[in-house]
């Protein structure tokens, strides 16, 4: 059986989540919700709701960023102070501590930034080729549902939309 | 009591208005921009002959060693915080009024901090050599000193620097693939490669908010970080009228303030160079006029502890200091201070001022001449007036200082105008969120509807239900 890839585009996220609940409750057998990919032009919360609940790993990436950038911040500082005994002390540590705190502090956030980028890059998935079946009304005022399914099932995926008004649907066989 | 924005405006009228202003605006921004290059001319001439010369014709000479320099340096540090303080913190406690002005109070971050890297350079003199602050080790296996607030300065401004930078990036992606989708040309192809192929779709939203979110959960310890460690290379020395505890509280509120006020004079203007009339709403600017005047007062406040705590520590040389602020050679740049800083704000309570916008230009503009004079009788009385009498001595700023002073007003304006003209400067994407939150909250039918859709086994046809359309 041929993979097949469907959009379908709504005027408002109304017709949207009407069609994913729909879906998710196997009005279509064989096609699940975790199937379903929603392309918003906002930020739109209540999605998860629908959807269920989907991973975001960025935290993580973060943790590891703050974890680094303590460890490396203070190695760093510390085996830069060690090496260089020469430079005048004034009656103080060789490795300060409260000056050294500053700057791990600044390395932990720094590092953490660009850990939660990358975790972000990777996670969404971003500096890829987009999707054929991407359209730019996604970016205007329209609000899409993409499922990636057996060739069978386009039909009636089809059907699905239309009754939920969809303003337009599109298809492509990947497979 | 009027709405924030228009809640009726489509979705598809916020892109085409904000993407025409980037094409198409008042001939205000073209001798905005015009301005900006004559500035910045005369800080390029002075700074070249400053260059050739030696710093004498700066007269940055013992016991002047900062002056206007490092005055404007800390101004433009601290004109910083305010994008931090409007898009980090507002975004966390859901202020969703920020959303139409954040995104030029980032940039007008990232650049200020961008236009204050360049005073430390200038003011060694030996440009050449700037990067010996760096933390990296030369030939000879010599360190900076990790102890020392100047290379402190370097990490935090570095790390604030790429920090906020790639939060302005970050929350502009989504903007940026709407400019994909309708640009032309050579804009088309910028767009393409900014957006980083962004689609919009369900997993790049839920890891966008979590990324944005973390990153402004550390964008606002850094920012105080920043700004106490700037007061630190004055609070941690043992000069009178430096050595005070309460700095870095006080850097950090007149940081806030300053950046507060600059946000409410680019928001004028840019209301006005690109009519933005519908997104930068008379409501939004009041808002923004009452949090700069509350932190106007939490200002005025640590300028009378401050005294305070000289007047009673009862250190003669600092309390002789003091005295010279009020009554000295730069007596009337302290008092003028004082008026701009603590007095003109009342202005900002009185709702009949706070909605006239010549009048509002007029007073964020006065505002932030008051926090720069802060900055400059911050540096100068001190190092007029320090322990050493053979080093008593009242310096006043060459021409050089000040035309690189002024100039680097022209190098921050040209920086921001040209970002406003190639990325969106209100957040597309943020204001629909906004709209389409705002109409959701307000029709309680449509929320109840929302919320029975996620679990119902059969929605209501579409019919039925209210309209949710952003469209």
């Amino acid at each position: 059986m041929q993979k097949a890839r469907i959009m379908a585009l709504f005027s408002n996220f109304d017709e949207a989540f009407a069609a994913i609940s729909d879906i998710r409750h196997y009005k279509i057998p064989g096609v699940s919700v975790d199937d379903v990919t929603v392309i918003s032009p906002i930020e739109h919360p209540e999605i998860e709701e629908i959807l269920g609940e989907r991973p975001a790993h960025v935290p993580k990436f973060t943790l590891a960023g703050g974890i680094f950038g303590i460890t490396f911040g203070f190695t760093f500082l510390a085996s830069a102070q060690a090496n260089f005994t020469v430079q005048p002390q004034g009656g103080k540590p060789v490795i300060p501590l409260p000056s050294n705190f500053v700057l791990t502090y600044e390395m932990m956030i720094l590092f953490s930034v660009l850990f939660t980028l990358v975790g972000f890059l990777i996670g969404a998935r971003l500096l890829r080729k987009r999707k054929s079946l991407y359209s730019e009304k996604v970016t205007l005022d329209q609000v899409g549902i993409e499922l990636e399914v057996d060739e069978k099932y386009l039909e009636p995926l089809k059907s699905l939309f239309n009754q939920h008004e969809a303003l337009e649907i599109r298809h492509e066989v990947i497979r | 009591m009027s709405k924030d924005i228009n809640e009726d405006i489509r979705w598809a009228k916020i892109n085409e208005d904000v993407l025409r202003s980037m094409e198409n605006p008042r001939k205000g921004y073209w001798m905005a921009v015009a301005g900006c290059l004559i500035l910045l001319a005369f800080a390029v001439v002075a700074e070249i002959y400053q260059y050739n010369v030696g710093m004498g014709p700066a007269n940055l000479n013992w016991p002047h060693m900062w002056d206007l320099y490092i005055a404007t340096f800390i101004f433009w540090i601290g004109m910083s915080h305010s994008g931090t303080l409007l898009s980090a913190i507002l975004h966390i406690i859901h202020a969703d009024w920020r959303k139409p002005i954040y995104r030029f109070a980032e940039a007008m971050t990232t650049f200020t901090l961008m236009t204050a890297g360049l005073f430390p350079i200038i003011h060694i003199g030996r440009l050449w050599n700037m990067y010996w602050v760096l933390p990296y080790f030369s030939d000879r296996g010599i360190w900076p000193n990790f102890r020392s607030p100047l290379v402190w300065d370097a990490f935090a401004i570095s790390t604030y620097l790429t920090s906020s930078a790639l939060f302005l990036y970050m929350g502009s992606i989504p903007d940026l693939a709407i400019c994909r989708d309708t640009a032309k040309g050579w804009r088309k192809k910028l767009y393409t490669v900014l957006s980083l192929g962004w689609r919009g779709d369900d997993r790049q939203w839920r890891h966008f908010r979590k990324a944005y979110l973390l990153m402004a959960c550390f964008l606002i310890p850094l920012a105080v970080s920043v700004h106490s460690i700037v007061s630190s290379d004055f609070a941690v020395s043992i000069m009178p009228g430096w050595h005070v505890t309460t700095f870095p509280p006080y850097f950090v509120a007149g940081a806030l303030y300053s950046g507060c006020a600059a946000i409410i004079t680019l928001f004028i203007m840019l209301r006005y160079f690109f009519r933005f009339e519908d997104y930068m709403t008379i409501p939004i600017l009041e808002k923004t006029c009452k949090l700069t005047f509350a932190i106007a007062m939490v200002w005025t406040y640590l300028n009378i502890i401050e005294f305070s705590s000289v007047w009673y520590g009862h250190d003669p040389i600092a309390k002789e200091l003091l005295w010279a602020k009020f009554t000295g050679p730069y007596a009337p740049y302290f008092w003028a201070m004082i008026f701009l800083g603590s007095v003109l704000p009342f202005t900002l309570a009185f709702e009949k001022l706070r909605r006239n916008i010549p009048v509002m230009l007029v007073v964020s503009l006065l505002l932030n001449l008051g926090m720069w004079l802060e900055r400059w009788m911050i540096v100068t009385p001190t190092l007029s007036l320090a322990y050493a009498p053979a080093a008593h001595d009242v310096m006043w700023p060459s021409w050089v200082q000040w035309f690189i002073v002024l100039g680097s007003f022209g190098w921050f304006g040209l920086l921001f105008l040209i970002f406003v003209k190639v990325i969106p400067s209100v957040s597309m994407y943020e204001v629909k969120e906004m709209i389409f939150h705002r109409r959701h909250m307000a029709n309680k039918d449509i929320a109840e509807v929302m919320h029975r859709r996620a679990t119902d086994k059969k929605p209501k046809p579409a019919s039925e239900s209210p309209g949710l359309e952003g469209a």
